[in-house]
This record gives C-alpha cells, sequence and structure tokens, in this order.
C-alpha cells in the first residue's frame, strides 16, 4: 500500500514535470556509421538495382483496374486522399484524415477499405491471412505496393492541417514511447538512439528527420529471406512480436497512428519506392 | 488526488476507462487504442500493455525519473530479487554462451513452457570469437577480467541479468529472471559466461 | 502462362546490356511447407534470348537458382530498333517469352 501511495506521489510529481518528447529535430549531428555497417549499405545498394517487387507492383496495378469481387467493379474509383482514382502521389501523401470514414486511414487501411466497399470484399476475410508466405501473396499486399511504387522519387508529406490528423500523431508519438510488455520494450528502445545496432542490423533513430524516412523507405519491401513481399502492416505486426506484446490488429488505427508518427518525422525527405531485404 | 485514483486503476485492472478526447490527452487516448486494437496471441495477453509500476514511472518520465525517486524505486525491485537457495551464484559457462546466443521466449511465436534465451548477443558484445553482436548494451568483453572474480561482482551481475531495474530504474535492459523469461540455473550460466576466469571472455 | 519478365535492355554504343527479372517460384524440391511436405521441385531449366530471331544467348539453368531471379548478360551487335526476345522454359513444361525493343541508349 505504501509502496502504491509512493508511485502515486511519485507519478503526481513525474506528470507535471512530463515534457512530451521532442518530434524531429532540424539538423542534430550526423550520425557515425562504422566500417561494417558502410559495407553492409554498399552491399544493400548493389541488391536494389533489379528489385523483385517490380513484379508484384506489376501484380498490382493488374488487381487495381481489374473488376473484381461480389460487386465486379474494379478499384478504379478509390479515393486515396487525392480524389477518386488517383494513384499517382497518393502514398506519400498518406496517412490523412478521410471525411467518409471520419478518421485518419493509412495507405493499406485506405486499400482494404476499397475493397471492401467498392468491390464487396469481406474485411475479416482479409485480415485472416494479411501477410505474405511463400506460395500466396494477398491482393491488398500487391496493391499497396502497386500504389506506392506510383510515390517513387516524391517527397514523404503527410497532411497535418485537420485536427484529427495532429491528435493521430500524438497518439503515435505516445505509442512509440509507450514500454510495456514482458521485457519493457517500446519502439523507442531499439529505434530511439543514434548509431545503435542489435546484431549486425543498424537501427536507425526514427525520432530523427533523416533517419525517420528509413522507416518507410524501403517498405513494401521484397524480403529475399522466403522471396515475399511485405508492407508495413506486416513490418509493425513484426517489431510487436518482438517487443514482446500481444498481436495487433491487421490495419487497426493504432499502426495508423504510428505509421503517421513516422511519417510525419520523415516529411521531406524522398522516398524511392518499393525497396529490397536481405 | 484524483490523478493518483486514476493511476491505481490503470495499475490493478485493464483499464476501462472512456478514452478521451485525443487532443486533451493523447497518453490515455493512445492506452486505450491499445487496448482495443491489440489482442492475446500465443503466450501473450493484453494484460502486457497495462503497464506495472517501473514502466508507467519511467513512460512518464522519458526514462529520467527524479533521483530520489528512482532510488527509492531501485530499491524495491532489488528487494524483489529472488536469489539462488543455496547461495551458488556461477553455473557453466559452455551452457552461458548457449543462452545468450539464443533470442527466443516470451513472443507470441514461442511455445508455451518451451525454454527461452538471453538475447543476450543482440545488445551487447560479450565472447571474443563472436562478430555478430549488437551495439545497444556496453561490451561485455573480459568483463570478469576487468571487475574481478569476487562475491560482490557475482551478485551484481547475477541481480543485474534478473532484474537490471535494480541498478538502473529505466534501463532498457529487461528483466529476465522477474519476467521469467529465464530459469535460475539460465542465469547462473550466463553468469559463468562472464565470470568463469576459464570463460573466452575472460581470455 | 506464367507472370510476364521485366527486360531491361541498356544500349552502350554497340553492345546491349541486358538485365531481366523473372517471375518464378524456383522449389529446390527440398523445402517442406507449412504441413511439413516436401514440395515439388519446380524450376526453370533453360532462357534463350534472340536479338531479332537469331540466338544470342542460351543458358541452363539448375534448381540451386533463388526464387524470381535476375540474369544479366551482354550481347555484341545491336542497335536501336532491334527485336529481343527472351525465353524461358521450366521442368513442369511451363514456358514464357516477353519481348522489347532495343531503344536508342
Amino acid at each position: 500500500m505504501i509502496r502504491t501511495l509512493a508511485l502515486c506521489a511519485a507519478a503526481a510529481v513525474a506528470a507535471a514535470a512530463h515534457v512530451p518528447p521532442a518530434a524531429a529535430q532540424s539538423k542534430p549531428p550526423a550520425v557515425e556509421r562504422d566500417a561494417t555497417t558502410a559495407e553492409f549499405e554498399k552491399f544493400r545498394a548493389v541488391l536494389e538495382a533489379d528489385n523483385p517487387a517490380e513484379l508484384f507492383e506489376a501484380n498490382g496495378a493488374e488487381l487495381w483496374k481489374t473488376p473484381r469481387g461480389p460487386k465486379n467493379a474494379s478499384l478504379e474509383r478509390c479515393d486515396l486522399g487525392l480524389g477518386p482514382g488517383v494513384v499517382k502521389g497518393a502514398y506519400v501523401q498518406l496517412p490523412r484524415y478521410f471525411a467518409d470514414t471520419g478518421k485518419v486511414m493509412d495507405a493499406e487501411q485506405r486499400i482494404v477499405h476499397c475493397m471492401v466497399t467498392l468491390q464487396g470484399f469481406d474485411a475479416a476475410a482479409l485480415a485472416r491471412q494479411p501477410f505474405s508466405n511463400e506460395t500466396r501473396t494477398p491482393d491488398p499486399v500487391a496493391i499497396t505496393t502497386f500504389v506506392a511504387g506510383q510515390s517513387r522519387g516524391m517527397k514523404i508529406a503527410p497532411p497535418q492541417t485537420h485536427p484529427q490528423e495532429r491528435a493521430t500523431y500524438a497518439i503515435g508519438r505516445e505509442i512509440f514511447f509507450y514500454r510495456a510488455g514482458g521485457y519493457d520494450f517500446s519502439c523507442a528502445s531499439c529505434h530511439g538512439e543514434d548509431g545503435k545496432r542489435i546484431r549486425t542490423q543498424q537501427l536507425p533513430n526514427f525520432t530523427r528527420a533523416d533517419e525517420a524516412i528509413r522507416s518507410y523507405q524501403g517498405w513494401p519491401g521484397y524480403r529475399m529471406t522466403g522471396g515475399v513481399m511485405h508492407t508495413l502492416q506486416w513490418r509493425l505486426w513484426d517489431c510487436f512480436r518482438q517487443q514482446r506484446f500481444p498481436e495487433p490488429g491487421y490495419v487497426s488505427d493504432s499502426l495508423t497512428a504510428l505509421l503517421t508518427y513516422l511519417a510525419v518525422n520523415a516529411r521531406d525527405q524522398v522516398y524511392k519506392g518499393p525497396g529490397i531485404k536481405r | 488526488m484524483k490523478r493518483c485514483a486514476a493511476l491505481l486503476l490503470v495499475a490493478t485492472a485493464p483499464a476501462i476507462i472512456a478514452p478521451p478526447a485525443a487532443a486533451d490527452d493523447p497518453r490515455a487516448a493512445a492506452v486505450a487504442t491499445l487496448q482495443r486494437d491489440f489482442k492475446a496471441r500465443g503466450i501473450t495477453t493484453t494484460n502486457l500493455l497495462v503497464e506495472d509500476g517501473v514502466q508507467a514511472i519511467c513512460n512518464r518520465t522519458d526514462d529520467k525519473p527524479p533521483k530520489e525517486i528512482a532510488q527509492r524505486l531501485e530499491q524495491d525491485q532489488l528487494a524483489a530479487i529472488r536469489w539462488p537457495a543455496d547461495g551458488k551464484l556461477v553455473g557453466d559457462w559452455k551452457s552461458g554462451e548457449q543462452i545468450a546466443q539464443n533470442g527466443r521466449g516470451m513472443t507470441w511465436s514461442d511455445p508455451a513452457g518451451a525454454p527461452g534465451g538471453g538475447s543476450c548477443y543482440n545488445c551487447h558484445r560479450i565472447g571474443p570469437q563472436e562478430t555478430s553482436f549488437g551495439t545497444v548494451g556496453p561490451s561485455l568483453l573480459q568483463f570478469g577480467k576487468i571487475r574481478g572474480y569476487g562475491a560482490d561482482v557475482q551478485r551484481y551481475v547475477y541481480g543485474k541479468i534478473y532484474n537490471a531495474k535494480a541498478y538502473n530504474l529505466c534501463s532498457q535492459m529487461p528483466r529476465f529472471g522477474h519476467a521469467g523469461a529465464l530459469t535460475e540455473q539460465q542465469i547462473r550460466d550466463l553468469v559463468a559466461l562472464l565470470l568463469d576466469p576459464a570463460s573466452p571472455v575472460n581470455k | 502462362m506464367a507472370d510476364p519478365m521485366k527486360i531491361r535492355a541498356k544500349l552502350e554504343g554497340d553492345v546491349l546490356d541486358v538485365r531481366v527479372l523473372m517471375a518464378h517460384p524456383m522449389e529446390t524440391g527440398q523445402r517442406k511447407d507449412a504441413a511439413g511436405n516436401l514440395v515439388p521441385l519446380h524450376f526453370i531449366q533453360t532462357i534463350t534470348a534472340q536479338l531479332n530471331g537469331k540466338p544470342v544467348f542460351e543458358a541452363e539453368t539448375s534448381q540451386a537458382i533463388s526464387r524470381n531471379p535476375v540474369f544479366g548478360f551482354k550481347v555484341k551487335g545491336a542497335k536501336a530498333g532491334d527485336k529481343l526476345s527472351i525465353t524461358w522454359t521450366d521442368n513442369k513444361g511451363d514456358k514464357r517469352t516477353d519481348e522489347t525493343t532495343v531503344g536508342s541508349g
């Protein structure tokens, strides 16, 4: 009891003193890279030259314009934020607020929404096995890869004009720093400091603008391990698994909030399109 | 006092508080969103999303709690450590190396009851032969050679692996004993990896 | 028919630098599926390329090559407007041909 009261008092003091961590800083000192990391980056650049992700982009383009589903409709009237059917530049301007759903949505969440509302697909069925394996790439993954490719070379620019967009960023920031679970990990435990790595995997600091782009860049990504195409929905899901958390829902708002936090931190950095991973 | 009551509620039961508007209280909105969106799977439960005391303090102070509060709570964590009944803190370093290499355990993809590892090489340099090591934590190479092999050091290492927060309240190192990630014997073996003079770490 | 290839052909003088990305599962016959059964051998066995109908490249390939492979090769004596055609066949009798016209580089 005493311990809990002490904690309460402590928390009251602490809450008063709490200042939310700063968003992306401007011009912090460059992160040092050791020789090992530099070599890995050279290797990655070589891999990017011919990326099997292009095969999935092509599949996604077909799925976009083909009439399918119970309503036998294509996705060509899907509004990704820039107007119905406008795909070019849409990916880098997500997540954003949508008036028709009254909420902020990210790319894959919006694509699934269009598949459900325009084509009549069942949301629960799409959520059942949403991630690729060696023999199957779910349609939303191929379509998201296509949509992402249509923003190749453009600057990350998620809007923060609507109050809900700003509120979603704030929630995403809270989630990013929320330590919980059996290992007391938050996203920041791995991605909140400069110059660290797990084993030989370099850990970008997503609180910095120049490194937050590394959360977006490379996804959707073709993973050579298994030859599978994965989106950020898979990447965040697998992060939470390794954080020893319970399982996040597919295209759920928690993930949208995190994606908003990352995208806003990466604002103005150039997105190079779908990437390739080890 | 109102804030205290809310905190007690959070600490003792899954949050069933109506989420306040995000603009007013993004933290509360975030917690409510997590509780709504995450599901139990495998050995994980949604109760894992409820902060315990240490997590609650660290989350509210950006991992930089006031010193007096940190010291008091570190003492609480230290008092909760379960030391081996026979007082033997050092095990077998060869097993310790395997445990340090093993990154399994505590995730929803780990089968219930299966022994896990310490994931030590994820964050630390340890033995001289392993070049695939992380840099989230400090290098532990030559640990015993540098710090000595006596009872005090053994106690420190055992305690640190069991509950790192007893020594640094908001450390990023998991509380392997406290969370049930490692058994008593496994921790002893890791102590040996660092503190057995015959271990490659100390060669 | 299988998914289309992506062919990139860059002309440098009269040398055509070709890179082709192929969609194929390339099963080694040693992988087990989720149920524990061996996934049968399924891989590209031959790759041929023709420039304006004339064979310029032939390869016999094995199951050791990875899924969705990328091949690169160079062809001498090419010029803008030439038609490059690439064909693969696999051990199940499946086949795919794709073409591209050489740009001015």
